[in-house]
């Protein structure tokens, strides 16, 4: 796929704090990630470790009381931290598209799944109510619904798991957005509608040039959909890189981990999966200085880890968090040295 | 949605045959016949037991039931023990008023309780919430009657507001005449029923807004770019107006044994007032077919209730 330069979204230095018992703590802290046109950016990671945060904090959604939002996110020199809420409403549906996780609760269940589509067209557009209808008709054959004019007059409690989280897409793709922000798009669908939504939000991306915000905790999915993919460990970003070099050289002893965590058909069947020790600590819990996975990886040396670890560029391109990448192994392997390349 | 009415109209039916047998057995535990206070006490007490026969008294019950049920087919409810009426003509007289004071009763209700159930939701915590929930905790703890004497003593007798009886003053005249006056005796009652009716739909209304507020369709409404005011109005509160609908059914059986209380307080020549002269008067043919037609409200209330839900909720509509 050939890529522009275009840059869609570039965030600097974002940290979004929740207000826990009068007092803030980092959800995502200090957060730098770009996002391009014609790219799909996976953000990965456990739950609880601020992938969703990210996504509402790029989009203006979340408890303007209990969360405190600083840092840059600039889209076309635009910077949406602190954004007003009548321009944040301009932008929100027409140049950002937003895809939830549970399609059921996504949709407002006293109104027929067509008028909820079309009122992202009245707010952002200037179509009459008969182009409106058209336009949703159209926006539903685009994402594959059968029958577009009897599914407009359904209500969501009368459709498949499948084609309500159709209706959200058309809903999140009406206006054509520059981005598209997908919170664990496929996760409360079985597997092979899975396969069917990640199909169409391919195609929606190479029709419409836009970027998309993949978050998932789905290795599988990134795979199979992402450009450029950035892993998450307790609200901060571990490693960076393209979907190649996360796959093939990771470094970082969190992705490691976690794709050794991932069955694999080809590998002897009988070969038990890893599982990563502990927990991701509650965000009250998080340790604020040191290597926060460090907890999860007792039998590396406190040595190995960084005082206060920082992003490094290994190669063009490729980040991670802390130098103890460099002497990480797992703990039923000798310790040999794990080389970058 | 038609089917939804339909089959809900048929699970009322074996509903009002089982009220029929309830009220039929009442009727009978109760003391007394229709020739008690009819008859001369110095009858022969065989020339009695002859009229008794004759009215069928002593034939099976079922053939009685049958025929209570036939009569009430026929509008035919039996005469009053003591007004020596019929208790058909009786009841239509006091159901006039009952159903103008309770429709008034059901608007204000309405009226009052709604914005304040919207304001609470709306500023959940700040000083207006916490306000309006301090007049709930009051008009949920007071007795209606304490409230209702109260409200009479203060703007009946005292500022001589309002009139402290009737239901219409004897010298209105003119269309108009009357009905302003009319609605005169009305308002007070009105008005002090409405207050204490607003709890449950109050807390209803607040409890739906602050629940649906956080709910994930309403996350999606504002990522479409839907203004705060539109997602407030359209999607918040259309969801949060679906236990009141359901409650519906019950705030008309509660208007209807609150009538007893509140017509009795005011003098008001109601069905409620006429209940609580039929028991205390001992009229029992008034009183066994004022059972019956509460019954049969109570019913169609909550069918209402059922058919409101259907046409607002389309996810209880039958297919």
């Amino acid at each position: 796929m050939e890529k522009q330069s275009d840059l869609l979204l570039d965030i600097q230095h974002l940290h979004t704090a929740y207000r826990l018992q009068g007092k803030f703590y980092d959800a995502a802290d200090n957060i730098n990630l770009t996002l391009k046109r014609n790219e799909v950016l996976a953000i990965v990671g456990e739950s609880g470790c601020g992938k969703s945060t990210i996504a509402s904090s790029i989009v203006g959604l979340y408890d303007h009381k209990n969360t405190k939002v600083t840092g840059d996110i600039l889209y076309n020199e635009l910077n949406l931290v602190g954004l007003n809420e009548s321009l944040f409403n301009k932008i929100r549906g027409d140049k950002i598209g937003i895809i939830f996780q549970d399609p059921l609760a996504s949709l407002n269940p006293l109104m027929r799944v067509g008028d909820q589509v079309a009122e992202t067209l009245y707010y952002h557009t200037d179509m009459d109510e008969k182009q409106r209808y058209a336009m949703v008709i159209e926006l539903f054959n685009q994402v594959g619904m059968p029958r577009p004019e009897e599914m407009y007059a359904m209500y969501p409690h009368e459709l498949s798991g499948g084609l309500r989280q159709r209706v959200v897409i058309a809903m999140a793709i009406a206006c054509k957005p520059e981005i598209i922000i997908a919170d664990e798009p496929t996760t409360a669908l079985d597997v092979t509608i899975q396969a069917q939504i990640l199909d169409l939000l391919e195609k929606i991306q190479q029709q419409s040039n836009s970027g998309i915000i993949l978050i998932t905790h789905d290795l599988g999915v990134v795979a199979e959909t992402a450009d450029e993919v950035a892993v998450m460990y307790g609200g901060q970003i571990v490693e960076k890189s393209d979907v190649k070099t996360i796959f093939e050289h990771p470094l970082h002893p969190y992705t490691r981990s976690l794709l050794n965590s991932m069955p694999q058909t080809d590998d002897d069947s009988d070969e038990q999966l890893h599982v990563i020790h502990g927990t991701v600590p509650s965000l009250k819990n998080m340790p604020r200085e040191g290597d926060r996975f460090a907890a999860r990886i007792p039998w590396i040396p406190e040595s190995a880890h960084e005082k206060d670890p920082k992003m490094h560029e290994v190669e063009p391109g490729h980040w991670v968090r802390c130098t103890c990448w460099k002497t990480f192994h797992f703990e039923n392997e000798d310790s040999k040295v794990v080389s970058g390349e | 949605m038609w089917k939804t009415v339909l089959r809900r109209l048929l699970i009322m039916i074996p509903q009002l045959i089982i009220l029929s047998i309830i009220v039929f057995a009442l009727a009978k535990l109760m003391p007394g016949d229709p020739f008690t206070g009819l008859i001369n006490p110095n009858t022969d007490p065989k020339e009695l037991i002859r009229l008794k026969q004759e009215a069928g008294l002593y034939d099976p019950m079922w053939v009685q039931y049958f025929r209570w049920i036939g009569n009430l087919f026929h509008g035919d409810l039996g005469m009053s023990y003591i007004q020596k009426v019929p208790v058909t003509s009786l009841i239509a007289s006091r159901a006039v008023n009952t159903f103008w004071l309770s429709l008034l009763t059901v608007i204000l209700t309405y009226a009052i309780a709604v914005p304040m159930g919207i304001t609470q939701g709306r500023y959940q915590d700040k000083w207006q919430d916490q306000a309006i929930q301090i007049f709930n905790y009051i008009t949920f703890a007071v007795p209606g009657f304490v409230v209702y004497i109260l409200g009479l003593w203060l703007f009946g007798y005292t500022l001589n507001w309002f009139p402290i009886s009737g239901s219409v003053s004897a010298n209105a005249s003119g269309f108009f005449g009357i009905l302003l006056s009319r609605l005169d005796h009305m308002i007070l009652p009105a008005i002090l029923a409405a207050i204490i009716s607003t709890t449950v739909t109050v807390q209803y209304l607040r409890t739906g807004i602050v629940d649906n507020k956080v709910e994930d369709y309403v996350r999606t409404a504002r990522s479409k770019g839907v203004p705060e005011k539109v997602v407030f109005n359209k999607h918040i509160l259309r969801n949060s107006l679906l236990p009141i609908a359901a409650f519906f059914g019950n705030t008309i059986t509660g208007l209807l044994s609150g009538s007893v209380i509140i017509e009795t307080v005011f003098s008001y020549p109601g069905m409620g007032k006429l209940f609580i002269d039929s028991i205390s008067q001992r009229d029992y043919t008034t009183l066994t077919a004022l059972i019956l037609i509460y019954g049969i409200l109570t019913l169609i209330g909550n069918l209402l209730s059922d058919i409101i839900m259907s046409i607002v909720d389309p996810r209880i509509r039958i297919q």
